[in-house]
């Protein structure tokens, strides 16, 4: 001890990092964020349409927006576990169980619509509560977690449908989820409130922002942006209404993410949510309460699947034994990754369940004119979310390399 | 080496008397004193395993000692859990900061304490953004954090200085009396070192008590008023540093007998 030259404690020598990272060509594509989508959207768009004329028709769009709603809708649910930085393979299984607990309770037990479709959401539910619960009391990973109920909520599915197999749906509330449409004057009313209550809402934030002393928002940027809602609402309901009109299964999906992205970018909530995905330790240490948060996400997520389900349900107008089966977990996931939303948690929107929905039912829509064989139109499919999840990979390790290290 | 007889007058802001924790048959703690004035900095050093991590989690409540006295202002209390600490006014920055990459400063800063609009969307829990960055803003600017270039960037792409500085000033937004921070210069290179000392001076002068736990002898004579020592369990020495070099603190780390030249400490304490 007497004898040992004391070594003097020297701090860490790290070297300093830059403050301002050069921005590369994956950080640019990074900033473009959800416009990056509506690009390779607009180019999908473009190439099917030089391939076959009847693809940018009203007709064809107006079945695009009904093959996305239930798809769309279950990946609602798949962008809230994915920033939660969990994941949930259940959600295609439990839409189908979902769905024939709905068709089951309507046609055979004489339930009324309204009734059998709360039975359905709560089947979900409660099936999310479970996940929750599971990989929050017991610590097991999701992954494992779900793909367990992936397996067993197949069966429960077999099972409600009994030896028949198949449900047919006639009830005409139910059907007319994806069957009702509305007209003109609909459309119009909507593009008003639509874009009065974003303009509204932008000019409100820049008075209060003023009357704060913060500097303003780029007026730039919100100018752009609402010229984007305008143009896209505005040409939506052009589009529909010269067809069959605007279909409720799309207005379900469009409101669902509204009202989502409210909840995940303007509340304690969903702020929260991103927390847990970006850093669970630390947020616990914040004092948020994680177990809750990861429970009640689990539950909104089942129960989001089951309601988009219930859409599929009602567009085939039935139920069958590979209801909630197939490629549909695959693409209620792959469509948020393919629009941005990370899978290793904390980064993402709920528009990119939209997006990536659009995205993924344009390519299979688009093939199906050109009558590809489904074998082209796997790997076509696998090869866009592949590019997808590598673009989201590199964004990632140029963040955290431009980031600070520790 | 302190001038112990000022204590008996004197009421500590936070003072820890006879603090004795046991890991099984292991004394990490025997009989520890330690107090921290308001306005001060004490640095706490000693060598990996002398007891700081262990005091320090007792006087933040994360584990308890199983004897001791604590006294805040004066009074007697009771430390527990982190929460009796945190009611206090004790708040800690942990060395991995415990920031969320992802959000912004703002959101950092707010974390678990967000700010919520009011009137008929509070039922919502809806989040007040501008008050909430307009009271970031003026306790960075209170801090004199400047080099910030928005309150809106990613905190994942700040620097490790100004993750630091973010860090500690979300530990204020509770308006605590005393801060813990462990080893925040840890990892910074020199020019980011010097804007946290600079920052932890400036909650000195905000009346705080900082308890600075560090490994770095010049960090501590930049910006210590008062270095604690400890060594296997046991408070071994008090210095001033404005009356003590850093040889003597080193040697009573290492619990070295002080020798005229010890060079690497002699050269690490003038860079």
């Amino acid at each position: 001890m007497t004898t040992a030259t004391p070594t003097p404690p020297v701090a860490a020598s790290a070297p300093d990092v830059p403050e301002t990272p050069r921005p590369t060509l994956t950080m640019r594509l990074a900033q473009l964020g959800s416009l990056r989508v509506a690009f390779v959207l607009a180019l999908i768009w473009i190439i099917f349409q030089a391939e076959n004329d009847r693809f940018l028709t009203s007709f064809n769009l107006t079945n695009l927006v009904l093959q996305i709603a239930a798809v769309g809708t279950i990946s609602v649910g798949v962008v809230l576990i994915l920033l939660l930085g969990e994941i949930d393979l259940s959600v295609g299984a439990v839409s189908g169980l979902a769905a024939a607990v709905m068709a089951v309770l309507n046609v055979k037990h004489g339930w009324g619509p309204v009734p059998s479709i709360c039975a359905g959401l709560a089947t979900g539910a409660v099936i999310g509560l479970l996940n929750g619960l599971f990989v929050t009391r017991f610590g097991i990973p999701s992954f494992v977690v779900t793909l367990a109920g992936l397996l067993a909520w197949q069966g429960a599915l077999l099972q409600v449908l009994g030896s028949t197999g198949t449900v047919n749906l006639s009830d005409p509330t139910i059907t007319g989820l994806t069957d009702t449409f509305y007209g003109d004057v609909f459309g119009w009313v909507m593009v008003v409130l639509v874009v009065g209550a974003y303009a509204a809402s932008g000019y409100l934030e820049r008075v209060r922002r003023a009357r704060a002393g913060l500097p303003p928002p780029n007026l730039a940027a919100f100018l752009t942006r609402l010229a984007f809602v305008a143009i896209g609402t505005i040409a939506s309901v052009l589009v529909l209404t010269s067809d069959r009109g605007i279909p409720l299964a799309g207005l379900i999906l469009v409101g669902l993410c509204a009202i989502f992205v409210f909840l995940m970018t303007r509340t304690v909530f969903g702020r929260h949510v991103f927390a847990v995905g970006g850093n669970a330790e630390g947020s616990r240490r914040a004092g948020i309460r994680v177990t809750r948060l990861r429970i009640i996400v689990f539950t909104l997520a089942s129960t989001l699947a089951a309601a988009g389900g219930m859409l599929a349900a009602a567009r085939l107008q039935a139920v069958n034994q590979s209801s909630g089966g197939s490629d549909l977990l695959l693409l209620a996931i792959a469509g948020p990754v393919i629009a941005g939303t990370s899978l290793f948690g904390g980064r993402g929107s709920v528009w990119h369940a939209l997006l990536g929905a659009l995205v993924i039912g344009s390519i299979s829509n688009g093939m199906d004119l050109l009558a590809l064989e489904s074998s082209v139109k796997f790997m076509i499919t696998g090869g866009v979310l592949l590019i997808a999840v590598v673009i989201d990979a590199v964004i990632k390790t140029q963040r955290e390399r431009a980031g600070a290290r520790r | 080496m302190t001038a112990s007889s000022t204590h008996v007058a004197k009421r500590h802001l936070l003072e820890a008397k006879g603090v004795t924790k046991r890991f099984g048959a292991v004394e990490a703690l025997t009989g520890v004193n330690f107090e921290v004035d308001a306005g001060e900095i004490v640095a706490l050093v000693g060598d990996n395993g002398a007891g700081k991590s262990t005091l320090i989690k007792s006087i933040a409540g994360i584990q308890p000692g199983e004897e001791g006295q604590y006294f805040f202002a004066g009074d007697e209390v009771s430390i527990r859990s982190p929460l009796d600490a945190t009611q206090l006014g004790i708040a800690t920055v942990y060395q991995d900061l415990a920031l969320c990459d992802n959000l912004d400063v703002v959101a950092n800063l707010f974390l678990g304490r967000e700010e919520i609009e009011h009137g008929p969307q509070s039922a919502l829990l809806t989040l007040n953004e501008v008050d909430m960055e307009a009271r970031a803003l003026e306790l960075l600017a209170s801090l004199s954090v400047t080099t910030l270039r928005s309150v809106r960037t990613e905190v994942g792409s700040l620097s490790g200085g100004q993750r630091q500085s973010v860090a500690i000033a979300r530990s204020l937004l509770g308006d605590p009396k005393v801060l813990i921070l462990d080893e925040p210069t840890a990892a910074l290179g020199v020019a980011q070192t010097h804007q946290v000392l600079e920052l932890v001076k400036r909650l000195r002068e905000r009346g705080l008590g900082v308890i600075y736990i560090s490994h770095n002898i010049s960090d501590i004579f930049d910006v210590a008023d008062r270095v604690i020592v400890l060594r296997l369990g046991r408070r071994v020495a008090t210095f001033r540093t404005s009356a003590a070099t850093p040889n003597e603190v080193v040697a009573a780390i290492t619990g070295s007998r002080l020798t005229a030249t010890v060079p690497q400490a002699g050269s690490e304490a003038t860079t």
